[in-house]
């Protein structure tokens, strides 16, 4: 079977870091994996595949992403010793119906989200209508940070963000409690990533591209999308536009 | 099955939108089977909808999933949907809320179901929040749990009461035919589940209010389609 085709292995992890939640016994091979299949029906094991991707599709609507030691408790149960297949099903068959790709994100940790396999089309909506101010917002900070140099301070993220009226101590009619939406939404959904500068008093912070906002969107993306704002030709920030081609 | 149309980008397209939004109008759903042909360079017809939304189904029906198509109790206006067909509880919510707030849900849908008229106050609910047998909820938790359930479209709001979302009831209507045998109530004209309804003082039979309109479609002396008695509630 071909399953390794696809960028990082959906399987069991061939150690047992990661995993204080949840101990597994020793991985199981492929072929023991093929003979636990076979004490199963065939409709126990779709069930189980159909559960699991119903548990992802609703997760990833909320663009949570999806940690291993919570598939594993809350859909696959005693089918654990079948588990890659389960997986392994579940992700075919949200390629074939769906057009979503399951991706680890973090192979540390087991992280998965689910990404589109289909090309962005130009100004299309892909998220309800309150999601899509929380997206403007978070696109304008990702264009900031990469227009940076990929990395910028935390102060200089929310005077940038100040001078759009966007305020981090008023409640914003739209955003609600901005600095909870950018520090903890934002980087519980893995868009942001937010890391204290060490040896910095007051506490610095580097806030940087998260692990989905690389999957979601481009440095290309990005780019068009300020070159648009200011009036000029991509080409015009010669680094970021190397950077973003290359 | 071996008759089942192949399913496209195009149809993959669709599904990922109607999925993002939970539930989509009529007219919504089918510019979006045009952009979706359009971008996918697929075949397009525009009175083929249904077909183009069976061809997904049929490759959603072993996930016991489906696109379902229902009216609006406000305006009468088609929705498509996709639903979760197993009939086992609340199960879509099941991954998505914790347990008191299930359990809120729950007891808001009782509260709506047995209503006169298919809206439970705010008040009402938020004094079962204390009430909650899995953990006690605050009256503030409560509040923001609905403005959740109101985003996620399985509960409307209005003037400050709460009714089931049309996307809750394309989903949940055989769950709630079967759960809430005696209280729920089917429409006189249209035999489906009616929450938002109008009654007869008389005979005690319900309409759903788009479909109360087109029974009494221009007519000057209103009266009951079973006991003939006057209709006495306003025609919407």
């Amino acid at each position: 079977m071909s399953q390794r085709k696809r960028s990082r292995g959906l399987g069991p992890s061939q150690g047992g870091d990661g995993d204080e939640d949840f101990n597994l016994s020793p991985t199981p091979s492929h072929s023991q994996v093929q003979r636990n299949l076979e004490r199963r029906s065939q409709d126990q094991i779709n069930q189980k595949v159909s559960e699991l991707v119903q548990f992802l599709l609703v997760k990833d609507q909320k663009k949570i992403p999806i940690k291993r030691p919570d598939i594993l408790k809350k859909v696959i149960g005693d089918y654990r010793d079948v588990y890659s297949e389960i997986v392994n099903r579940a992700g075919r068959t949200l390629q074939q119906v769906f057009g979503l790709q399951l991706v680890e994100i973090d192979t540390k940790h087991h992280i998965y989200i689910l990404t589109s396999d289909l090309p962005r089309a130009e100004g299309e909506n892909l998220h309800r209508d309150n999601q899509t101010a929380k997206l403007g917002l978070l696109i304008v900070i990702l264009s900031f940070i990469f227009m940076k140099g990929n990395s910028a301070k935390d102060g200089a993220v929310w005077e940038f963000l100040r001078r759009l009226r966007v305020q981090p101590g008023e409640r914003h009619e739209v955003f609600g409690d901005v600095k909870k939406l950018v520090t903890e939404e934002f980087v519980r959904q893995k868009y942001l990533e937010i890391t204290p500068i060490p040896l910095t008093d007051p506490p610095e912070f580097k806030y940087q591209w998260g692990l989905r906002a690389a999957k979601e969107t481009s440095k290309k993306d990005v780019l068009r999308f300020v070159a648009q704002i200011q009036k000029k030709d991509p080409t015009f920030w010669t680094s970021q536009y190397n950077e973003a081609e290359a | 099955t071996a008759m089942a149309a192949p399913m496209t980008d195009a149809h993959r397209r669709f599904l990922q939108v109607l999925m993002s939004h939970g539930i989509m109008e009529g007219s919504e759903a089918r510019k979006l089977h045009r952009r979706c042909c359009e971008i996918h360079k697929v075949y397009y017809a525009h009175d083929k909808l249904d077909d183009f939304v069976s061809t997904i189904n049929s490759h959603l029906q072993p996930l016991f999933m489906q696109i379902r198509k229902g009216l609006s109790e406000g305006d009468g206006r088609a929705h498509y949907a996709l639903v979760n067909l197993a009939e086992t509880e609340i199960t879509k919510m099941a991954s998505d809320y914790t347990e008191n707030e299930l359990e809120l849900f729950r007891k808001t849908m009782d509260l709506i179901i047995s209503s006169e008229d298919g809206f439970a106050s705010s008040t009402d609910i938020l004094n079962l929040a204390d009430q909650l047998k899995t953990k006690k909820m605050k009256k503030k938790e409560a509040e923001q749990v609905l403005k959740v359930f109101v985003e996620d479209k399985w509960l409307s709001e209005r003037n400050g009461e709460y009714t089931l979302h049309t996307r809750c009831i394309i989903e949940m209507e055989q769950y709630i035919l079967s759960n809430y045998q005696d209280m729920a109530r089917k429409c006189y004209i249209c035999h489906s589940l009616a929450i938002q309804s109008q009654v007869c003082d008389s005979c005690g039979i319900r309409m759903h209010l788009p479909c109360v309109r087109k029974c009494f479609r221009a007519q000057t002396d209103p009266r009951c389609p079973h006991c003939n008695d006057c209709w006495s509630c306003d025609i919407p």
